[in-house]
């Protein structure tokens, strides 16, 4: 492994949440030889990327090849479907987050997540936002709380439209509306890596824009994932890109030269829209 | 004609029609047909059966009614004996008509005997002996002669019912066929009578109901009659005696209706509502699917069986712990907390496996969601899901209590027979249906108000679980969230 990630990391087994500092544009998650198995049907095959911090990645790729799965794998969300089953190291930080003492929720907290529906809970949107803050004690009073959340909802790009409504129900929203919330809601409680599935694909274009303006601001304090199926988003908010093929990662490297100058002739066979 | 041959009749027409409407068309040439074949076909099955089908039940019903206001008209007052009224001497002429019917039938009296015989002449009530016909007494003239006529007027009216059936099916054959050519658009005609014929299921079912509530309606308003609604209401004894003078308050009725429903609430709601969630969220796939099915067994135990259960070992237990030997709270084995015990333990799969549905029912998109922000099972059920399912499960926990306030087996065995305003769980209560089933049972006179404040009673738990129903659906449609 890299030297660099292991100075300047903490454990975080069952650790309380502390902010790591890592320097700009370090590697954040490692993969190494990842393997997923849905029941016998083996979904990702020797994936091996290189996630750097305060960076955008963008995983592409045709339906089923297996970003989201490979998404889901980075905070251990595959743990809720039971048939699953990852092999393989990722690292975070530098600590194996597969490893039998590392609690999937604490990994969460550090690794958020942004879902392709929006999903906003069945309460007022301050709630939703104070979701996360409340279950992980990041707040000590309700002052505190108050901040953190107009802090999220400031950085979400979706205060100036619901500070005069934080106790109106959060499904009560436009859709491009609710998925800003969520994504206010993940950053409320601090994560160091932001993790989005088709964070766009129920939005309208001026929602989507929105979101893309967001997701490049967010990039000057957290690494962002982002899995998309619009090749010109990946070229618009991403610094690095990941193609993704039948289970296989085809081609990592910057967006640019993916974008402009393939290696794999499937890379440009997928972006010039001849597979997919 | 018998009524089964002449169904069978029709429905032979109708099976003759469909063939002969299908072939009509297919054999017609010309363009091509409007609908397939076999719509023409049901089309003029559908014209065979309907108005035929009708007709019969609406006549069958009728019948009996014009029957015997004709026949009930030839009895004078005389005729009718000290002490009876007019609808038991109208008794006597159904069992004389019957008794006639089958003597003919074994051949002990002719047709025309039979029409013509007179009382004045003959012995019928030993006539009929022989044929097996036993009558309480002897058969004056003039019920025999209205026996004689009903028999006249049934036969006639059956003639002339299978008269008028059989000639709608034929129109109905002719109309279907004369249809069946390629023009008609018989696809939409069978849609039309496709949603006839659901909607007339649909409504019978609301008829029927209305029905029941009808009934309920009139016996209560007769009770009101002789009984005055401020004693039923404003009462607190229940105390009825069949010599008159009884008291009739509904009060510790009601009061035991609810402690016992309110003990197998808090029996039955937490148990079954961690039961559920246990169920949906924690089981893996293969314990869930022992553990549920195991746990709806609970559910098709019929009632009297738990009513058992509430008396033979429930209540010894709790006696042998509250009772004189033990803390002396309890005087009896049978009190409102035995059946409250039982009755909670029949409601627990009523509400895990509805909470369960509904618990099932919320998205996973939100689980994924709180689970993705890092939350645990136990905080995301605490603070997600219940909250999201909390209007279905309000309206399962308000469905169980209806179903408590109408129980009535396991408070018959389990609670006692004793109406009492009391406060104590460990005496022994009763409730509404557990009255409702005392005061109809055994051999009252069935216009005292003892007997009619059954349906007073009924009436007041008709309309207090449709309250809570109707409260329920309100609850569920004003709470919930919505979901695309």
């Amino acid at each position: 492994m890299d030297a660099k990630l292991d100075k300047g990391t903490e454990p975080m087994y069952d650790a309380p949440l502390r902010k790591t500092d890592v320097e700009a544009n370090a590697t954040k998650i490692a993969a190494k030889d990842v393997q997923v198995y849905y029941g016998d049907t083996h979904a990702i095959k020797d994936v091996s990327v290189d996630i750097l911090d305060k960076t955008v990645t963008a995983f592409i790729g045709p339906s089923g090849c297996g970003k989201s799965t490979f998404l889901r794998c980075l905070n251990r969300m595959n743990d809720t479907i039971d048939v699953c089953r990852v092999e393989g190291l990722i690292q975070l930080d530098g600590e194996d987050i597969y490893d039998k003492r590392v609690d999937p929720v604490q990994l969460r907290a550090k690794v958020g997540m942004v879902f392709q529906k929006p999903n906003p809970f069945p309460k007022s949107i301050y709630d939703n936002v104070a979701y996360g803050p409340k279950i992980h004690g990041l707040a000590k009073n309700k002052a505190d709380l108050d901040e953190i959340v107009e802090k999220a909802l400031r950085r979400g790009a979706i205060w100036d439209e619901v500070k005069d409504r934080l106790d109106k129900p959060g499904t009560g929203l436009s859709g491009g509306q609710q998925q800003r919330l969520c994504i206010a809601r993940a950053v409320a409680t601090e994560p160091e890596v932001l993790l989005m599935d088709e964070p766009c694909s129920a939005l309208d274009p001026i929602a989507t824009a929105q979101v893309e303006e967001l997701i490049d601001e967010l990039r000057s304090q957290y690494s962002v994932v982002i899995v998309t199926h619009s090749m010109q988003q990946a070229a618009r908010v991403s610094q690095k890109t990941a193609f993704f093929h039948l289970g296989n990662l085809v081609e990592y490297g910057e967006t640019s030269q993916i974008f402009t100058n393939p290696v794999d002739p499937r890379t440009e066979s997928y972006i010039t829209g001849r597979i997919g | 004609m018998p009524v089964l041959w002449l169904i069978l009749i029709v429905l032979a027409l109708a099976a003759a029609g469909f063939v002969a409407g299908r072939l009509r068309v297919t054999t017609a040439g010309g363009a091509r047909p409007h609908s397939l074949p076999n719509y023409y076909g049901w089309n003029v099955a559908m014209k065979v059966m309907v108005p035929a089908f009708a007709a019969l039940i609406v006549w069958l019903l009728a019948q009996p009614f014009v029957v015997n206001g004709q026949v009930s008209g030839m009895i004078t007052e005389q005729a009718i004996p000290e002490g009876s009224t007019l609808g038991l001497v109208m008794s006597d002429v159904r069992r004389v008509a019957d008794g006639l019917d089958t003597a003919v039938s074994q051949g002990i009296m002719t047709h025309e005997q039979a029409g013509s015989i007179r009382a004045e002449f003959t012995d019928i009530r030993n006539r009929l002996g022989e044929a097996g016909v036993a009558l309480g007494s002897n058969v004056s003239a003039e019920v025999l002669r209205a026996a004689q006529k009903y028999r006249a007027l049934n036969a006639t009216g059956n003639l002339w019912m299978t008269i008028a059936v059989l000639a709608l099916a034929l129109a109905g054959l002719a109309w279907g066929l004369k249809q069946a050519h390629g023009e008609f658009r018989a696809r939409n005609t069978v849609e039309t009578g496709v949603r006839i014929i659901l909607l007339s299921a649909a409504s019978l079912a609301i008829l029927t109901t209305v029905g029941i509530v009808l009934s309920l309606i009139f016996n209560t308003i007769e009770f009101f009659r002789i009984y005055p609604a401020t004693e039923f209401f404003g009462s607190l004894t229940w105390s009825p005696s069949f010599g008159g003078g009884s008291e009739l308050g509904i009060w510790p009725l009601l009061w035991g209706t609810f402690y016992i429903s309110l003990i197998a609430l808090i029996v039955a709601v937490p148990i079954g509502l961690f039961a559920a969630v246990y169920l949906s969220e924690y089981a893996g796939s293969k314990m869930r699917a022992v553990a549920k099915p195991l746990l709806e067994v609970l559910a098709g135990i019929p009632t009297i069986v738990y009513g058992l259960f509430a008396l033979l070992t429930v209540g010894p237990l709790l006696l042998s712990v509250f009772g004189r030997d033990g803390l002396n709270w309890m005087q009896a084995g049978t009190a409102v907390m035995t059946a409250g015990l039982v009755m909670g333990i029949m409601l627990i799969p009523f509400v895990s496996s509805l909470s369960d549905d509904i618990i099932n029912a919320v998205p996973q998109s939100l689980r994924d969601g709180s689970y993705g922000l890092g939350a645990t099972q136990s905080e995301t059920i605490k603070q997600v899901i219940l909250p999201a399912a909390l209007p279905g499960i309000v309206g399962a926990i308000l469905l169980a209590a209806s179903r408590a306030i109408g129980e009535t087996m396991i408070v018959v065995l389990g609670a006692g027979a004793a109406a009492r305003l009391s406060l104590n769980p460990f005496d022994a209560m009763t409730t509404v249906t557990a009255k409702i089933v005392s005061q109809l049972t055994g051999d009252a006179d069935f216009a005292s108000p003892e007997a009619l404040v059954a349906f007073a009673l009924g009436m007041t738990l008709f309309v207090l679980t449709l309250g809570l129903n109707i409260f329920a659906l309100y609850i569920v449609r004003k709470y919930r969230e919505q979901y695309e």
